[in-house]
């Protein structure tokens, strides 16, 4: 994990931040130091974002249909400015998961944050999208003779 | 300069107050329009000036700032989700430190003269100063407005803008949290 580039880290644990409930989060938060002061720059606030869709490999682009976004911005007592989007109308996940990723954009706070929140997270969601997977894989029907849509 | 002061505090409500605001200012010229809502904008952006821009700008809106607000272009950037356009001659907004000449903004055509700027401009004081005399539209009898920061060949640059009517820009003046709008449709004469 040390090898990845600082956008791409980031990148990793918004992903993770925005998968997880607040509930989850507070209970991890609850095992490492408390987290500086913030002060919330944006929302949290609500909006739709338009998810665009294609259809095979070389089909063009068209509007799938609108989701519910939260979105928050936070800077935190040492300055640092984290963001955070998330599928839904949760607000206390979005405020909780803004405040985690300015502090984990702190390296002295990161490691701990790293250990203590994302790594058991992301393991809980890997876990949770493979029994997903597995369930949906039983019920999966092969039909072998259709040609695929790439050529 | 990195991202540091929050926007509106209830970014729907604040916005359509100040929204009423500007409408009031824009069809009563010279009554000035206080902005209540609570604003920590980033120096040296007045609230006044914050505020019409936090409302009206926003990503279709192309804004020019004049270089003594390059402080701010982060903070607009953030929460106006507008990109501060280097041309002043296109701009739909402009907020500038000192009058600029008029014709060089966009006028707007006699087919689209909501093409045209609204200049943002922040002056000293609108209770003191220079006194001109409003009369046209929206105004039944002839409004007084005192004005410092202002060039003293205002009233004349005014007439050459009035002039154009359709087109021309219109300009809102702030000091502070306190805003008067002066429309293209106005006539002003020196008091």
């Amino acid at each position: 994990m040390t090898a990845l580039p600082p956008h791409v880290a980031r990148q990793r644990w918004m992903s993770v931040l925005a998968r997880a409930t607040a509930a989850d989060l507070a209970d991890r938060l609850a095992a490492c130091p408390a987290l500086p002061d913030h002060i919330r720059l944006r929302g949290p606030e609500s909006g739709l974002v338009m998810l665009r869709g294609r259809a095979g490999g070389a089909g063009s682009q068209f509007n799938l249909g609108e989701m519910t976004v939260t979105r928050c911005t936070v800077r935190n007592a040492d300055g640092f400015v984290g963001h955070a989007y998330i599928q839904g109308r949760d607000h206390a996940t979005a405020a909780l998961a803004a405040a985690l990723d300015a502090g984990l954009q702190d390296p002295a706070r990161q490691p701990d944050l790293l250990r203590t929140v994302i790594e058991p997270l992301a393991t809980a969601q890997a876990e949770q999208r493979a029994a997903q997977a597995r369930r949906a894989a039983a019920t999966k029907v092969e039909f072998f003779t259709m040609a695929t849509m790439r050529s | 300069m990195t991202l540091s002061l929050p926007g509106f505090a209830d970014p729907v409500a604040d916005a359509q107050a100040c929204f009423r605001a500007v409408l009031t200012a824009m069809s009563r010229p010279g009554t000035p329009q206080r902005i209540t809502s609570p604003l920590t904008p980033p120096a040296p952006l007045g609230i006044a000036a914050a505020a019409v821009l936090l409302t009206l700008v926003d990503g279709d809106t192309s804004l020019y700032l004049a270089d003594h607000f390059a402080n701010a272009a982060d903070w607009l950037r953030f929460h106006c989700g507008t990109d501060p356009s280097p041309d002043r001659t296109t701009a739909g907004f402009v907020l500038a430190d000192s009058l600029p000449d008029l014709a060089t903004l966009a006028q707007g055509s006699d087919e689209a003269p909501q093409d045209s700027a609204t200049l943002l401009l922040p002056v000293e004081s609108l209770t003191a100063g220079a006194r001109f005399t409003l009369r046209g539209p929206g105004l039944q009898a002839p409004t007084p407005l005192a004005v410092t920061g202002l060039p003293p060949d205002f009233a004349a640059r005014w007439a050459a803008n009035h002039a154009q009517f359709p087109r021309g820009i219109d300009l809102i003046l702030c000091a502070g949290d306190t805003l008067v709008a002066l429309p293209r449709s106005l006539s002003l004469g020196e008091a």
